[in-house]
């Protein structure tokens, strides 16, 4: 993910992704809460069960000032 | 990044053994090249290959890397190389700048304005050099040196290399031309040899994790000199295409891997 993730220690305002939510099909099957320790651009990797190919994949996050991205995908 | 605060936290007990810190880094290592930021960077840069840009309005798309116009796949690990049309060895950033100039029509000017960016605002070369070096993941670097201006561009980098120069009287061997030399925790590859320049070649350009960002070869070996307290090299010059040719031949034989992602 492209965030600027700006700490406390910064002099600018701090921006941080608060929340991750992995969907597949629909039902949440990962809900995360991050913080200002997160690096910028994070990477985040994780597994699910029982994933079968063509199922729709939908990832977002929501930071702390309400912005909010998400991206669709499906297992190929 | 939850495992790589993981990864620093366990760094703290193993301060005492040495080789047990280098372990433990090699384990960061690993984790980081699990899954990068530079796949970010290349997914941006595959988008501005494609975009029409400058005054011609065209993309980079019809570009000749050394294996024909738009050929990308395997391009940058057959890097620096003699090119008929400019009869000169470019290396890959020298090699966009022709294309943005003959193809897109931009002046140098325009094309040079920014080479290198920052953490907010990426550099439009960091982009594209992500895309391009990423089509050569897997392929054996393989840096022609048959042309007589190969040779003479080799040597030129070994000669490079080994000269000692500036206020601290430095030369890239100072740091990179004998074994078991390290920077703070960051074990330093004898880059003469062929096993360091594999390991280390292989895996630049990068995402540093320390500065957010995509860094260029041209960029690794502009920091060299500044740590060298050598006055500023210029980008994409006869000198460090020679540096990044003796290297990339040196590396011959060893599969790509980069993006790499460094701390």
């Amino acid at each position: 993910m492209t965030h600027p993730m700006t700490t406390a220690q910064s002099n600018q305002p701090l921006h941080f992704i608060q929340n991750i939510t992995v969907k597949q099909n629909g039902k949440a099957v990962v809900e995360a809460q991050i913080s200002q320790a997160i690096s910028r651009n994070p990477v985040f990797t994780f597994r699910i069960k029982g994933g079968a190919k063509g199922d729709k994949i939908e990832v977002s996050w929501l930071d702390n000032k309400g912005e909010t991205s998400s991206i669709e995908a499906a297992v190929a | 990044m939850i495992r790589l605060v993981l990864a620093f936290l366990s760094l703290v007990p193993l301060a005492a053994g040495a080789q047990d810190a280098k372990k433990e880094i090699e384990k960061y290592q690993q984790m980081l090249g699990d899954g990068s930021p530079a796949e970010l960077w290349e997914l941006e840069g595959e988008a501005l290959w494609k975009k029409p840009l400058g005054p011609k309005s065209v993309s980079l798309e019809k570009c000749d890397l050394g294996l024909g116009a738009g050929k990308v796949a395997g391009a940058y690990a057959r890097l620096p190389r003699y090119f008929k049309d400019t009869d000169k060895v470019q290396d890959l950033e020298s090699r966009l700048l022709t294309c943005m100039t003959d193809l897109q029509g931009r002046s140098l000017k325009d094309a040079t304005a920014r080479l290198f960016g920052n953490a907010d605002r990426p550099s439009e070369m960091e982009y594209l050099v992500s895309y391009i070096v990423g089509q050569s993941r897997g392929h054996k670097m393989a840096a022609p040196v048959s042309h007589p201006k190969e040779r003479a561009s080799y040597e030129l980098g070994r000669k490079v290399f080994f000269y000692r120069a500036g206020s601290w009287d430095f030369s890239c061997a100072s740091c990179h031309g004998e074994a078991d030399k390290r920077i703070r925790m960051q074990d330093l590859p004898v880059l003469s040899e062929p096993a360091g320049a594999q390991k280390a070649y292989t895996t630049w350009p990068a995402y540093r994790v320390s500065n957010s960002q995509l860094k260029t070869m041209q960029w690794r070996i502009n920091d060299c000199y500044r740590q060298m307290r050598f006055p500023e090299p210029e980008f994409a010059s006869e000198t460090t295409i020679a540096l990044t040719h003796y290297l990339a031949v040196t590396a011959k034989g060893a599969p790509y891997r980069g993006p790499g992602t460094k701390r």
